[in-house]
């Protein structure tokens, strides 16, 4: 794992070339959603089909880049990372239920003729509880998980299934009806947001606008994080923990800070993908979901912060082309990528792209 | 033997005159958890180092058999000792990596070893080379020795922090003296094995310890390499403790005033190195005849 970081990459690729195609595609991101608010004859009309699969790119972007944050800079490689995804969705799915719901009490639960509320929905109807939320619950999850991990000092693959197991736990917990989530089917018909129809095309075009937010500031801290000397010693901590901590440092600071964060980006992602989308449901936290996070990471290149955003939109842009052209071998091709970009590009799309510019 | 500690003699001020009604314990007490320890370190009796009765035992095999072992400040301490002697479980003790099953370890007359973390023995300023040369190695030279710098090394001093003159001048006083100072911008994995030895014994003198731990320090060197790290090391003496783990008895020789042999987890003989050459014990279990 001797990936240099985005920075030296791109001071080797120019960075003005890297600045100038960063620059048209954010101005695209922010031109899309305009686009979409022009009327259906216009030419140049952006359905609201393409705007919410982008959008939703966009929030895969986000969790890629956070999964890059443990993964690629400290070497946690997190199995789990779609459970911190789902419950800022389902945080928010809770607000836009309330909102749905009026006065009375969420379809589901009325279904299940329940009477009242669980004591976790108090003050999900205030939209600023309901982001508090968001942060909160992927944020002391990770907190408490990470404080034990990192003290017994489990790494490596162990680390791994054991983050495997945690989104498999949710997913199971949230099954179940009398979790109060919805169970299988989880939140979906949803109709306003802040008081505003969640299907109009303003309101789809302010959501779009606040992920490209959402994701550029990620981009930024990520890129704080990687020139400070706090990137650096988490570097130092993925290749050679032993001699950090013979350096000094305390290894379990450093990585609970960088995995809480990572954990909080992915539910302000997931908070933003369920309005977007239209339906969280427990297969958010499929194993599965959290595997595919990796290999968005592992295509795009780890270690790097554009990398992970290229391979969330590559493998994305990819899967749904695929879903409606071979239904059927969409598993199979995503691990056979998965095989190849093992085998021949260990430092990923990022890593090829670097090499070119060398030659 | 034991020096007599004396401030020119180290680069902190090592004899800190503690007021004889402070309670024992308190530079222990001032170490937190990311805060570097104060410059007090007690060696008021001239010793850096005590090890006590030190007994180690993996499921049954004593790898340490109540060893007794005391290194002067300023010290050039070598051990030798045939495979398996306990040469680096020693070191592992010293650093917390082991825990004795019992014995005592001080390091300075006030700090207990036995009862600190690996972090907070680092902190309080014994460092330790590894066996196998670890640097960090997707970093560059001058980023590996940045990370070794003494200094506040919790997370929110690293996510502000910034380099001042004097501590960049402080990297490149190093990288003169480790020859390193053409390779400063290069990857800590592109270098050489002997670099990657120089490079880690800079990232100690970063960490301006007041104890090293050498492990096998000139494996892999070239003769002058070996030579010029004997050079090296008698400098460092005086203003630090060393203790060296090392097999290159030529080494030995060019290095050490004080030697002292380990076999099967104790001490077998100390002395100069002619008194260890010649003792009849050692020559049978180490040196041959």
């Amino acid at each position: 794992m001797n990936q240099p970081l985005l920075v030296t990459a791109t001071q080797k690729a120019g960075p003005k070339v890297t600045l100038a195609v960063g620059g048209v595609i954010l101005a695209l991101l922010i031109v899309l959603p305009l686009l979409s608010l022009l009327s259906p004859d216009n030419a140049l009309h952006v359905s609201a089909y393409t705007l919410t699969l982008v959008g939703k790119i966009l929030c895969y972007a986000i969790v890629a880049l956070a999964l890059d944050l443990v993964w690629g800079y400290a070497g946690l490689l997190s199995l789990g990372h779609g459970l911190f995804f789902a419950l800022g969705g389902y945080a928010m799915g809770m607000y836009l239920m309330r909102q749905a719901a009026g006065d009375g009490l969420p379809a589901f639960m009325t279904f299940l003729s329940w009477s009242e509320l669980p004591w976790y929905w108090t003050g999900t109807s205030s939209f600023l509880w309901a982001m508090c939320l968001v942060v909160l619950a992927p944020g002391l999850l990770a907190l408490v998980f990470g404080f034990f991990a990192f003290r017994s000092r489990i790494k490596g693959v162990y680390f791994s299934i054991m983050t495997q197991a945690l989104t498999f736990a949710g997913m199971l917990l949230f099954f179940r009806n009398e979790t109060g989530f919805g169970g299988n089917n989880g939140f979906t018909n949803f109709r306003t947001i802040l008081g505003f129809g969640i299907t109009e095309p303003g309101t789809r075009a302010v959501l779009f606008l606040a992920t490209v937010l959402l994701l550029v500031a990620s981009l930024f801290i990520g890129w704080r994080l990687a020139q400070s000397k706090f990137g650096r010693v988490l570097t130092a901590l993925r290749d050679a923990e032993n001699r950090l901590m013979f350096c000094g440092y305390d290894p379990r600071g450093f990585k609970l800070f960088v995995w809480v964060l990572s954990a909080v980006l992915c539910g302000l992602a997931g908070a933003l993908y369920v309005p977007q989308v239209g339906i969280i449901n427990p297969s958010e936290m499929s194993p599965t979901n959290s595997i595919e996070a990796a290999v968005w990471v592992a295509l795009g290149g780890r270690g790097t912060l554009i990398g992970p955003l290229l391979g969330a939109g590559v493998v994305n842009g990819m899967k749904s082309w695929f879903t409606v052209a071979f239904p059927e071998y969409w598993l199979f091709f995503l691990g056979a990528l998965f095989i190849v970009v093992t085998l021949y590009l260990p430092k990923g799309v990022i890593g090829l792209l670097k090499k070119r510019g060398e030659q | 033997m034991r020096v007599t500690a004396s401030a020119e003699f180290m680069l902190e001020p090592a004899f800190f005159p503690v007021e004889p009604n402070k309670d024992e314990g308190t530079s222990r007490d001032s170490i937190g958890l990311g805060q570097r320890v104060g410059p007090g370190l007690d060696t008021r009796h001239g010793t850096i180092l005590t090890l006590e009765d030190i007994s180690v035992s993996f499921d049954g095999f004593r790898a340490l058999n109540n060893l007794n072992l005391y290194i002067g400040v300023g010290e050039l301490r070598c051990i030798i000792g045939p495979n398996g002697a306990g040469k680096t479980t020693l070191m592992d003790v010293i650093t917390g990596k082991t825990r004795p099953s019992h014995g005592k370890a001080w390091f300075g007359e006030t700090l207990d070893l036995t009862q600190m973390s690996e972090v907070q023995i680092a902190q309080s300023g014994i460092g330790r080379k590894f066996q196998k040369p670890t640097v960090f190695e997707a970093l560059s030279v001058f980023e590996n020795l940045e990370l070794a710098q003494k200094t506040d090394k919790s997370v929110w001093a690293s996510l502000r922090a910034r380099l001042s003159g004097e501590q960049k001048d402080r990297i490149s006083e190093v990288l003169e003296t480790i020859r390193l100072t053409t390779s400063v911008n290069r990857q800590a994995g592109l270098l050489s094995h002997g670099q990657k030895q120089f490079l880690e014994i800079g990232m100690l003198l970063m960490q301006d310890p007041q104890l090293l731990l050498l492990d096998e320090p000139v494996a892999g060197m070239t003769d002058a390499e070996t030579e010029f790290t004997a050079e090296l090391f008698k400098s460092l003496a005086g203003k630090h403790s060393l203790m060296v783990v090392e097999h290159d008895m030529g080494f030995v020789g060019s290095i050490a005033d004080h030697v002292t042999v380990l076999h099967q987890g104790s001490v077998l003989a100390e002395g100069s190195l002619e008194q260890v050459q010649d003792n009849e014990r050692v020559i049978e279990v180490y040196l041959g005849r």
